[in-house]
């Protein structure tokens, strides 16, 4: 079985039971504390590795091209409260001018 | 929530749709991309389309995409997606009360709840159902016809970089974690989490630094100081 196809099935399944432990199996009760602690900050810290990640490796190497422009305009777009759809037409129209132009 | 609360508890399904709308128009867009960066990283467009009806989750799903483009192990990519769903696992249990009745309908309506989902449907101190169904089916026909379209469109579309689609990707990325950086110890999380990952990028194959990121909920074992515990 190739790679992707091996990804789009475990991811997917994998996704399932997360998505249905909860309801399936634990009724109302909650997750521990802590536990429950852990799980939230796995958001904030996944998403900033995601953002960094895709903003600055190329490969194995970090570099600085036409995406952190991109992402500047995107901080820029947040930080004036602009909704999340407007945030990544900003980033990809500056990405896509940025590299137009060089 | 109490049982006795009288207006909320009047949702229909279609308040339910009513509330996600403007947020269907975006995933709409965000799917139609994610078929277009999907099939630019090497996804088949039956391996696309099962993956967002399977999956649902756009973060995870252009994290694994993101990570196949760059070269990463199918370990990598899987890893770091579920890790990234695996906040549905307290969303799951906190949706619970309201999604009651046999198992299998249980375990497919939970599969509707992702992050906007379940951000409209909170009612009270717990979640209503048919807000929770009237929204979440919603945003699934979105979702999924949105990556169907960008599947047959990819192609007319052209070079996903040319128009910056891949400036896309983190752009989300930081949209979705401003929504999460709500106090103190969620924004060291963040800033560790990039830290780590940036750290990490020259001396891991891709798709691990972002795993590696992880680590950081490892704060959440450290008992909360001062009042802000919520």
């Amino acid at each position: 079985m190739s790679a992707t196809w091996v990804m789009v099935l475990v991811v997917g399944a994998g996704t399932v039971a997360i998505k249905g432990a909860g309801p399936l199996l634990l009724g109302g009760r909650a997750l521990p504390g802590r536990v429950n602690a852990m799980v939230v900050l796995l958001g904030p810290a996944l998403l900033a590795a995601l953002v960094v990640t895709n903003t600055f490796a190329l490969g194995r190497s970090l570099t600085v091209d036409a995406r952190a422009a991109g992402l500047l305009a995107a901080v820029i777009a947040l930080c004036l409260r602009a909704p999340v759809l407007v945030v990544v037409f900003v980033a990809a129209a500056t990405a896509a001018a940025v590299r137009a132009l060089s | 929530m109490s049982a006795a609360d009288p207006d909320p508890l009047d949702a229909t399904h279609r308040d339910g749709v009513v509330r996600v709308m403007p947020l269907a128009v975006v995933v709409l867009i965000f799917g139609i991309s994610y078929g277009v960066l999907s099939r630019a990283a090497g996804f088949a467009s039956i391996q696309t389309i099962l993956f967002s009806a399977t999956t649902f989750g756009g973060s995870a799903q252009f994290a694994t995409a993101s990570v196949a483009d760059a070269g990463g192990t199918a370990a990598a990519a899987i890893l770091a997606a579920l890790m990234l769903n695996l906040r549905y696992l307290p969303i799951g249990i906190s949706v619970a009360p309201a999604l009651h009745g046999p198992w299998y309908e249980r375990l497919l309506r939970a599969q509707l709840v992702v992050d906007e989902v379940w951000a409209v449907s909170r009612v009270g101190d717990g979640y209503h159902r048919r807000l929770l169904l009237g929204a979440g089916v919603t945003l699934y026909a979105s979702w999924v016809v949105g990556t169907l379209l960008g599947v047959i469109g990819g192609g007319l579309i052209g070079d996903p970089a040319a128009l910056g689609l891949d400036a896309a990707f983190p752009a989300l990325f930081l949209a979705l974690l401003a929504g999460q950086v709500s106090d103190q110890r969620s924004r060291i999380a963040a800033v560790g989490g990039g830290a780590i990952a940036l750290a990490l990028v020259p001396l891991v194959p891709p798709g691990i630094p972002v795993v590696a990121a992880g680590a950081m909920c490892l704060l959440g074992l450290r008992p909360v100081r001062g009042s802000d515990a919520a």
